[in-house]
């Protein structure tokens, strides 16, 4: 017998605090085995968000620097210009990415900043306790809009894959989900031709991650994942926005 | 012949897992407790595992390694 | 052998970073400063460096941060109100233990205030600005030459300590032409800097470059080792110019352009049979505390005279060196205007009383 699925060196063997059931888990997986099968983990430098994923760098095993909310892109930056040769990635959450840090992610597009966003989409902001997010769901009920969005006093979601592909820099945009194997794979695949069109200093990229929190929405994990296939997907529709036709 | 292997001390008895196996092998022990104070994921006929690795995809926690 | 040119203040600054090993600099454009940037978008060309316009003082500040954190000498500069966004940016720089040089051209406040010099700063640069316990080193120039000098040594103190280092400067030192000396060669003083993130080569464990301790007990050891830190610099790094105060009557406390202002003054109230003496503080952090002290200890010395361009800041500092011993008199002028050396004088008369 073989061993077909491993635990990947790409992790450290710290164990993850998150939530039962919670994605960010898979993606951080994710991330971490295509840094070991492109044989890029010891030339990595990610950056670590304001989030429930705040401690990621004691999860990679790559070098890892923890940024200000909303910063990380601009961080990255910083780090890129320093390193051209290595590759640089943050990892956000939709509070983090679409609120605070909206003018961080949409510069370092527009400027083709050499970095690669991924982007953990859970339609709500998850450490502080459920609040709602600029990605919350017209009707979705969080702490901040307990009688679900109104588009009339919340306004209504931010789709960022689609808005970031209007920018030229931003080279390679697709938004995966992690909530089955055919999804996870493609996610990963997603993960892998970012990090190849960094290599190839072609540009910015981003993957879109659609992530759950079953905690804040108050559902059992299984259940979350059928509403983010049932209700997250029909917002933000998964598909490659920009480079869908670059050969890496 | 496949087999699956759980760290059991790394679960979090969220049953993704279990909603995914094709096989409706894996189950939660509720006889057990882990160090973290979950009831641990298992499976009890391991004869019938496929090796598909859909167990371990969806596994948010690295608990599962597969064997085929 | 030195090369001795006529240069503006502002691009002094610019010219001393690079010749101290700096190769990224981000910024973003506001008066009065924007020659810095200006002359680093063509200067960083021919020393293969990189100057980034941010899309805001949050993310250049951000920018240093993540360069720092690689491991490079790295500067930003900006004016009042730019700096006042950094400061988010600054106490993460400060919990990370990260080495910058951030230079202030100081402009005069509040709010979008106005473009000519002032010194109301001082409180944000010295006291924190923003949030936690945390110092960064202050280094205050009264000349184009000095501007060269300490922002070279700003580089070097910022390896040092891994801390922060803030030259305060304002409009009228950044726009004056003077004449500046450079060295052939800098003595780049290269540290070890065994914490930087640079990939792991797959030779060693994973690095990180973080602010945040969850642990109350780990934070305290942070603060505690952050705070001994700070302890040393005063100790090793406070740097002071003291004029004529050994038989002064007056002693007038000032820093960067109303020191120069009240340079001018100390011979003309000699002409009047004042003696008046001068202590300027080039680090306004750490204070040199300890030279106001003796200063104030002394029979002869019988009151200080603060002058600054603001309501009355480094005031209080003097205040807490002198300890009551002594009165401190103020002279402040804001909005741009400059104390002149008649109003100076007329002050200083009053003091004495003659
Ligand atoms: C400047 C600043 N404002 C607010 C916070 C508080 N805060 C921490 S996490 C967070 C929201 C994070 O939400 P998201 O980016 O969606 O990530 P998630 O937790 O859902 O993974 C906020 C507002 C902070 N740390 N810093
Ligand atoms: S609060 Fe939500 S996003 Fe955060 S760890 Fe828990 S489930 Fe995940
Ligand atoms: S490998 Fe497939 S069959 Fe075996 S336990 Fe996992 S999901 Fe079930
Ligand atoms: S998916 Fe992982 S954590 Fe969740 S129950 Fe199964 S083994 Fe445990």
């Amino acid at each position: 017998m073989k061993k077909v699925f491993a635990r990947t060196r790409g992790l450290t063997d710290k164990p993850f605090h998150y939530c039962p059931g919670c994605t960010h888990g898979i993606i951080h997986r994710l991330i971490a085995e295509v840094m070991c099968e492109m044989d890029i983990l010891g030339e990595t430098i990610g950056v670590s968000p304001v989030g429930c994923t705040y401690n990621n760098y004691e999860y990679f095993a790559c070098d890892m620097v923890q940024a200000a909310h909303g910063r990380a892109p601009a961080v990255a930056t910083g780090i890129k210009r320093v390193h051209p040769d290595q590759p640089v990635f943050t990892y956000q959450g939709d509070g983090d990415l679409a609120a605070i840090g909206t003018a961080e992610i949409i510069h370092a597009a527009a400027r083709g900043e050499k970095i690669t966003a991924f982007f953990a989409n859970n339609a709500i902001y998850g450490m502080t306790s459920g609040q709602m997010a600029p990605t919350t769901l017209l009707g979705q009920v969080t702490t901040t809009s307990p009688f679900g969005r109104d588009a009339a006093v919340e306004g209504y979601p931010i789709n960022v894959s689609e808005m970031l592909a209007t920018i030229r820099g931003a080279v390679y945009i697709e938004r995966v989900a992690v909530n089955n194997f055919k999804e996870i794979s493609k996610a990963k695949k997603a993960i892998a031709k970012a990090f190849r069109v960094q290599q190839q200093k072609l540009g910015f990229s981003m993957v879109e991650i659609l992530s759950t929190c079953p905690t804040n929405w108050g559902k059992d994990p299984v259940a979350s994942l059928r509403w983010l296939e049932d209700e997250m997907m029909a917002q933000y529709p998964l598909g490659v926005f920009r480079g869908g036709d670059l050969e890496v | 012949m496949s087999r699956v292997e759980f760290d059991d001390d790394r679960c979090k008895g969220c049953c993704l897992c279990v909603s995914v196996c094709p096989k409706k092998i894996i189950a939660l022990h509720k006889d057990k407790l882990n160090q973290k104070g979950f009831h641990p994921a298992g499976v009890e006929e391991m004869d019938k595992c496929t090796g598909c690795r859909f167990c371990a995809f969806i596994c948010p926690d690295n608990v599962i390694e597969v064997y085929k | 052998m030195s090369s001795r040119v006529l240069m503006k203040g502002n691009e002094v600054i610019a010219e001393a970073a690079i010749r101290a090993g700096c190769r990224h600099y981000f910024g973003y454009p506001i008066t009065p400063q924007t020659e810095i940037m200006n002359y680093m978008a063509r200067r960083m060309k021919d020393v293969d460096g990189t100057m980034v316009q941010a899309e805001s003082e949050i993310a250049a500040i951000n920018m240093v941060y993540g360069a720092a954190a690689a491991g490079a000498r790295v500067m930003t500069t900006s004016s009042s109100p730019g700096i006042s966004l950094k400061q988010e940016g600054f106490s993460y720089i400060a919990g990370a233990e990260l080495p910058a040089v951030v230079v202030n051209i100081v402009r005069c406040g509040p709010g979008l205030g106005g473009i000519l010099p002032a010194q109301g700063d001082y409180f944000q640069a010295t006291k924190g600005g923003g949030h936690g316990d945390y110092k960064n080193i202050v280094l205050a120039p009264a000349s184009v030459q000095e501007l060269y000098e300490l922002t070279v040594e700003a580089f070097n103190l910022a390896d040092k300590y891994r801390m922060l280092v803030m030259i305060l400067g304002d409009g009228t030192l950044g726009q004056m032409m003077e004449p500046v000396s450079y060295r052939d060669a800098e003595q780049i003083e290269t540290v070890e800097k065994p914490w930087h993130v640079c990939g792991t080569k797959d030779k060693r464990q994973h690095r990180t470059v973080q602010s945040i301790y969850i642990d109350p007990d780990d934070l305290e050891a942070l603060n505690d080792k952050l705070q001994a830190k700070y302890r040393t610099v005063e100790k090793q790094d406070t740097m002071v110019e003291m004029i004529g105060c050994e038989d002064a009557e007056i002693i007038i406390t000032a820093f960067g352009t109303s020191s120069r202002i009240s340079r001018n003054v100390l011979r003309l109230a000699d002409d009047l049979g004042i003696k008046v003496g001068m202590i300027r503080p080039i680090t306004l952090w750490p204070f040199p505390s300890e030279a106001i002290m003796e200063a104030a200890a002394a029979d002869s010395v019988k009151s200080f005279l603060d002058i600054e361009l603001n309501a009355g800041q480094m005031l209080e500092d003097v205040r807490l060196a002198v300890n009551g011993r002594k009165p401190v008199h103020f002279l402040g002028r804001t909005g741009g205007n400059l104390p002149t050396q008649k109003e100076i004088i007329e002050k200083i008369r009053t003091i004495a009383g003659r």
